[in-house]
């Protein structure tokens, strides 16, 4: 278009039918790309398809149902391996000589072995059982568990537990909010995902900003993160929580750090970080601390002795090559938890080529890396949380039989609440309110909505779980972790099912 | 006997100044209550009694409060403003003469003259009497706009409070 580079080609198209437009400006003022003007002398809102980055949010809140955004209809030269997306980055690049980046999940067609494994159930010789009728538990416990149980004899000769167990988390849904910081989303969605996991008993993760104080009261049910940058890490921090956790990597992006851009960064983020308003937060790529299994192991106790051994520590890593020897020295430096982050994790802000290229699905890190813990006679030493591109209680089940304890659902929490996966979350610009501290913009999410939302995924996801345990036979979660017998895989390979270690579908 | 005190309060932190509150209004005041023939087909011009209000992050949507004892039914020269039963403030137009007191007498700025079939005369928000929800308050799309049922102070028959969302 007139003024524009030529090498633009747009995503997307916005279609007006204005024979129903009513010109009431409303997709004007929710569109925060600059895609769609009002025209006075036209009379006429039209708009601009190379701003348009298919967040759809005008199409959902046009009160006439005028718009309708449509893949982009002129094509390229039919190529089998340069994709348009190749191209469009490709040109992107040449004019810009920058990285390009992207916030979200991995969109790439990798393989998803969620969708090869099936479930088992339960028919004539092993009754299945009725969740409506019968009690069916999801409680979880996370957190180390002790190698044996002794019991003593009181003075009435009643038994009592002589061992003393470790601080554990109880979440009534094995379902947890992953870690997304305060800066990255706004005060609202942590609002929203404090109270949330409140009212379901589980927990949710502050991510690396720091714990707003006006969020202190929801202490227990907030897991508080350590990471590289330590912003908005003090004493009281650690004292609120329910579990502290370390962060080493990032399923969306290993190996690299994080970076807040000083103009994110306003009053209240500049008090709960600890850092001056307007400066850029930094998380560099390692802990600069962190350099050994020992190191790890210091920060570990040292946050324990920080709490007085009354909470459990998790540390979080990316699910990368090695990730079955490095979990095991995370077990044996003193984790309580170990989170896995797969390579479809999401990220507020990731360079685009390292989102779609580094690290490994996380079916194949779970389970490898439950396998190694119980070769090694570790396991109940750590519980394990599966992380990075949960979409559904399907996934949640097969995570739990390939042996995951709870999941975290990052990117499935940020949808409840009106994610179109647009992935355009490192702009600061989220039309639906989520990943924006714009006050103006962060209005759209009210908290007490998002939720409810929120609060009806995991209803809803609990309910199908359940649904799910009682068809195998299970009344418990903790009887279906890590039983892959339970499990069959279609359309893999011998390697994969090895790895997986579950049997072909018929087997 | 005024038995029932019900009104809309804004929710300032939750508007986001999408403005599809004036939409509704207009929308239930028009003819009929079609929302593309009420902007571009009716002879009628559409006309919202709420109001947006916006300076930078700040908005909210405005309408009548109907006031316990109201200023625009004091100023009004010729009584077409009655304070009803119910505690709506309703404008009778056979009886208005369009003089512009209650425009300039509402702290509001709640009342606008409104020119239909040719007449002028004085327009507010009427609590969408067809609608057991008003229309600006079912129209929210984020709950920036809370309408209230309950009694005033003072007034008896307390049944129960019920407050919608919308
Ligand atoms: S929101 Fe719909 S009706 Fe309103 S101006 Fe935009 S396209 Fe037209
Ligand atoms: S519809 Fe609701 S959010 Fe939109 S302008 Fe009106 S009051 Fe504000």
């Amino acid at each position: 278009m007139l003024y524009d580079s030529v090498f633009v080609f747009p995503n997307f198209e916005v279609e007006r039918n204005y024979e129903r437009c009513i010109v009431c400006k409303a997709c004007v003022q929710q569109c925060t790309f600059d895609a769609t003007f009002y025209l006075p002398y036209r009379g006429r809102v039209v708009s601009k398809d190379t701003n348009c980055v298919g967040c759809r949010r005008c199409e959902a809140i046009c009160p006439t149902g005028a718009i309708k955004i449509r893949r982009y209809q002129g094509e390229f030269k039919e190529n089998a391996y340069w994709t348009p997306r190749d191209l469009k980055d490709l040109y992107k690049q040449a004019e810009q000589g920058g990285v390009i980046l992207t916030g979200g999940g991995n969109d790439r067609p990798y393989p998803i072995y969620w969708d090869h494994i099936l479930l088992d159930a339960c028919q004539v010789t092993n009754p299945s059982i009725d969740p409506l009728r019968e009690p069916m538990e999801l409680r979880t416990y996370l957190g180390r568990k002790p190698d044996r149980v002794e019991i003593e004899y009181n003075d009435e000769g009643e038994p009592e537990l002589k061992t003393r167990i470790g601080p554990n988390l109880v979440a009534e849904v094995p379902v947890i909010f992953a870690p997304m910081s305060y800066g990255a989303l706004n005060l609202n969605m942590h609002r929203a995902e404090a109270a949330a996991a409140k009212a379901m008993g589980t927990y949710w993760n502050t991510g690396e900003g720091g714990l707003h104080r006006e969020l202190y009261p929801y202490g227990d049910h907030t897991i508080v993160q350590v990471a590289s940058g330590r912003f908005g890490v003090h004493a009281e921090y650690l004292q609120v929580s329910a579990a502290m956790e370390i962060k080493i990597g990032q399923g969306a992006k290993p190996g690299i750090g994080g970076h807040l851009p000083g103009g994110k960064v306003d009053e209240e983020i500049s008090k709960t970080r600890m850092i001056p308003v307007g400066s850029d937060a930094l998380s560099p790529a390692p802990h600069h601390d962190i350099y050994s299994i020992e190191d790890l192991r210091q920060l570990i106790y040292a946050l324990k002795e920080a709490t007085n051994y009354e909470k459990p520590v998790s540390v979080k890593i990316a699910a990368v090559h090695n990730v079955a020897a490095i979990a095991s020295g995370i077990a044996r430096a003193g984790a309580d938890i170990i989170v896995l982050d797969g390579f479809r994790g999401g990220t507020g802000a990731s360079p685009a080529i390292v989102r779609d290229n580094v690290g490994i699905p996380i079916e194949m890190a779970l389970a490898a890396v439950d396998q190694r813990l119980r070769d090694e006679g570790i396991r109940n030493w750590v519980s394990i949380i599966a992380a990075g591109g949960i979409r559904n209680s399907g996934d949640v089940i097969k995570a739990v039989a390939l042996g995951a304890d709870a999941v975290y659902i990052g990117t499935a929490a940020l949808l409840a609440v009106g994610c179109t996966l647009c992935h355009k979350c490192y702009t600061g610009k989220c039309a639906w309110g989520i990943t924006t501290n714009d006050p103006y913009i962060a209005k759209r999410l009210n908290p007490e909505i998002a939720a409810e939302r929120l609060t009806n995924l995991l209803k809803a996801w609990a309910h199908e779980m359940k649904e799910m345990l009682g068809l195998m036979g299970i009344n418990a979660i903790e009887s279906l972790r890590g039983n892959r017998l339970r499990l069959r895989a279609v359309g893999l390979t011998r390697e994969e099912m090895d790895i997986l270690g579950i049997l072909p579908a018929g087997a | 006997m005024r038995q029932i005190k019900r009104r809309i309060y804004p929710i300032e932190e939750n508007c986001m100044g999408c403005r599809l509150c004036e939409v509704a209004c207009a929308v239930e005041h028009s003819r009929t209550k079609d929302p593309i023939a009420a902007f571009l087909e009716e002879d009628w011009e559409p006309f919202s009694h709420t109001v947006v209000e916006m300076m930078g992050p700040i908005s909210f949507s405005l309408s009548c409060r109907h006031c316990d004892e109201p200023y625009c039914v004091e100023a009004c020269i010729s009584g077409a403003l009655r304070v009803e039963d119910d505690g709506r403030v309703v404008v009778y137009e056979e009886v208005c003469v369009a003089c512009g007191m209650c425009v300039v007498s509402c702290p509001w700025g709640a009342i606008k003259p409104r020119k239909r079939n040719g007449v002028v005369k004085a327009a507010k928000c009427d609590l969408c009497p067809d609608r057991e929800v008003p229309a600006c308050v079912a129209a929210c799309p984020n709950r920036a706009l809370i309408f209230d049922t309950a009694l005033g102070p003072g007034l008896e028959k307390v049944e129960e409070e019920e407050i919608i969302e919308g």
